[in-house]
């Protein structure tokens, strides 16, 4: 057994996370939120080009191979950068449907998230579908057909769609990937939302001295560095159910939706209860992350969903 | 070598095998109470059985009754262990605590006389830390080590220990001892063994908080140490019991064995109990069982790389995941037993799960309280400035 991203791996991520770190991802996600998707197109593209998409189709078909592993670690990096869009549908989407214009990044797709109704951002998406979960799982080709309404993250639109033709897909791991990836995003999520944290508690001084000196505070992060921690492994251990190894347990994919979306709510409490006021404000990040997080934590999956699946399982 | 979870055949092969022994020997009958004089008797007589069969210590070396097992075959030992219901572990101590200490300090000699009787359950050995004044302030600790030449030279001891688990009904001691007493501190304590039925020890058993004389004050009166049963250098006795503190706090006292078995008998429990319509019971069921795969899969991660402390989760956030696991799980099994069942004590087969609750109730305390655990986590994990 060797339960550890191989060199590979680790490699990939931190280009990931290089790319991301060196655009302007908060900047992009407040453009994004304001109806300007160019920077966050771009980015997309740029993320394309590390050959992200591809890990999600096989050789034979253009891309790079079947990786969920890389692509859930690839995801926590790009919810660590908060960055805008609809990316995991697109991912997923890539993965069924082996589009080559998906692959290259040059567009952006989405599809409905059967338990809400709704399509994340199919207003600016360039292609847009409907799925049906009743086995075996079908695919539309769709027309969004109502507004997009707001949603608590600021980068999210949710869209009614009507569907229209099925089209030929491989849908088997759709809803799977879209649930692996959003669990990915939410742990990146809370990783920031910590990260944040430490940095500002070591800095931010009270009564003449460092308020990350205190217990009170210290404690409130370390159970959120520790609800971190041990969603990771629940993430790699659904990465390999996804990926269908027959070793891995089916469970840990429900089991890491559920722990990453409590790790980064608590995160995200954690973060705003320490920054104080300030954390509360529209400008400061902590709260662009803590209402995304808030919104992760519903899609492809509830807690609820998750502890069923969990316990229906042979 | 891509990430996977797959087995190799060596480990399915020992895997299979401790199965099969334990199918074999495991009592049907749960053995009385670990915390009575009568239940220890029963759980020293199953170390012996265990040892006979060769899995007591499965990752000692085989010279010293082990099977020279790897991390990853420990934790597949454990989760049989513990799917087999079989009993807890009167040795624990001396397992979890002082053998590792010994393999990192301990001398040769030291190895081959204290392993091999620890392993068969002849010895069973006792924790003596805390003191009535120094609790998750270890280091204040005032008994003391005083040099003499008698016998060929030692130590004579003085002062008392409390919380000692089980140290009523245990052969043997080891603990931190002050031996210069113009050091403040860490510095200047020793580390040593103490035999508990030597002249000028007392031992007074502590009714536990439910009533079982499972705790232990220890009197120390001029009670004469060898120089053989010093662990490491006088004086350096801080650094030898700290090294390994982290196996306390760690994977290792509390293996991730124990919990998935529980949260798997949880499962079952609501399979019986559970009502369809109670879905916030029905969270707290997957809850548990979530937790308990997570701290699985941590060790699995920690022990493909065993030798690399950046692949295993920081011992004392594995000992505030686990101890709060532990009360979580029982406190649902309790929920779903329901009135009566869940309150009585002996003599119904549920009544384990109310066992295992008192026993949950004292993983925050011991091994260094919670409190500690978070300090250590937010000073060394996340860098955070020192001060309380």
């Amino acid at each position: 057994m060797r339960f550890l991203p191989d060199q590979d791996h680790l490699a990939y991520t931190s280009t990931v996370r290089r790319l991301l770190e060196d655009s302007t991802p908060v900047r992009t996600a407040r453009a994004w939120a304001a109806g300007d998707h160019a920077p966050g197109r771009a980015l997309w593209r740029a993320l394309a080009d590390t050959g992200l998409p591809a890990l999600a189709v096989p050789e034979e078909a253009g891309g790079l191979g079947w990786y969920p592993p890389e692509l859930a670690a690839a995801f926590v990096e790009i919810g660590r950068a908060a960055a805008p869009g609809p990316l995991v549908e697109t991912v997923a989407l890539t993965a069924a449907l082996h589009d080559g214009k998906l692959l290259t990044g040059e567009h952006l797709a989405t599809v409905t998230d059967p338990a809400a109704g709704y399509a994340v951002d199919a207003h600016a998406a360039d292609a847009v579908y409907t799925l049906t979960p009743t086995p075996p799982p079908a695919l539309h080709a769709a027309t969004p057909t109502g507004p997009a309404l707001p949603s608590v993250d600021p980068t999210r639109h949710l869209v009614r769609c009507t569907p229209g033709d099925p089209v030929v897909a491989d849908t088997r791991r759709l809803s799977d990937l879209c649930t692996l990836l959003t669990a990915a995003q939410l742990l990146g999520l809370g990783r920031a939302l910590l990260d944040s944290s430490v940095e500002y508690v070591r800095h931010r001084k009270q009564f003449g001295r460092p308020v990350g000196s205190f217990q009170a505070v210290k404690h409130q992060l370390a159970d959120a560095a520790v609800g971190l921690e041990f969603a990771q492994p629940l993430l790699h251990g659904a990465a390999l159910a996804v990926r269908g190894d027959a070793a891995a347990d089916p469970r840990d994919l429900p089991a890491a939706k559920a722990a990453c979306s409590q790790a980064a709510l608590t995160a995200a409490r954690t973060a705003l209860q320490v920054h104080g006021a300030i954390g509360y404000t529209d400008e400061y990040d902590v709260s662009l992350l803590l209402r995304k997080a808030r919104a992760l934590a519903q899609a492809w999956g509830t807690t609820r969903t998750c502890h069923e699946a969990v316990l229906a399982a042979p | 070598m891509t990430m996977d979870l797959a087995l190799t055949p060596a480990e399915e092969e020992f895997r299979a095998e401790a199965r099969a022994w334990l199918a074999a020997h495991v009592p049907a009958e749960p053995l009385p109470s670990l915390e009575t004089a009568e239940g220890f008797a029963a759980h020293r007589a199953w170390e012996r059985e265990l040892h006979g069969g060769g899995w007591s210590v499965v990752s000692w070396p085989t010279a010293l009754g082990g099977r020279d097992a790897s991390l990853t075959e420990w934790l597949l030992f454990e989760e049989e262990y513990y799917a087999a219901g079989a009993p807890g572990r009167v040795s624990q101590n001396g397992i979890n605590l002082l053998a590792p200490t010994l393999f990192a300090h301990g001398t040769a000699e030291q190895l081959a006389r204290i392993l091999p009787p620890m392993a068969s359950g002849e010895t069973i050995w006792a924790q003596a830390w805390s003191e009535p004044e120094a609790g998750s302030d270890l280091a204040s600790l005032t008994s003391r080590a005083e040099r003499t030449d008698r016998d060929g030279g030692g130590w004579l001891l003085t002062g008392q220990k409390t919380w000692s688990s089980r140290a009523a009904f245990a052969d043997r001691a080891f603990g931190l001892f002050r031996t210069d007493p113009t050091a403040e501190r860490h510095r200047g304590l020793s580390y040593l063994m103490f035999p508990l039925d030597a002249e000028g020890v007392t031992v007074r058993p502590i009714g536990r908080l439910d009533g079982k004389p499972a705790f232990a004050e220890i009197f120390l009166d001029q009670v004469f140490v060898p120089d053989a049963d010093v662990i490491g250098e006088p004086g350096q006795g801080w650094r030898a019991a700290m090294s390994t503190a982290g196996n306390e706090r760690g994977l290792t006292l509390r293996s991730p064995g124990r919990f998935t078995a529980a949260a798997a008998r949880l499962r079952h429990l609501w399979e019986h109990h559970g009502s369809p319509g109670d879905t916030a019971t029905a969270g707290r069921v997957a809850d548990a069982w979530i937790r308990a795969r997570a701290y699985q899969l941590a060790g699995y991660a920690a022990a493909s790389a065993p030798d690399d402390p950046q692949a295993a989760v920081p011992s004392s956030m594995n000992k505030l995941f686990w101890s709060q696991l532990d009360i979580d799980l029982h406190e649902t099994a309790l929920d779903l037993l329901g009135p009566g069942t869940a309150e009585i004590t002996e003599g119904l087969p549920e009544s384990t799960w109310l066992d295992g609750w008192i026993f949950a109730l004292a993983g925050p305390l011991y091994a260094g309280t919670n409190e500690i655990q978070r300090d250590i986590v937010a000073e060394r994990v996340l860098g955070l400035p020192r001060g309380r």
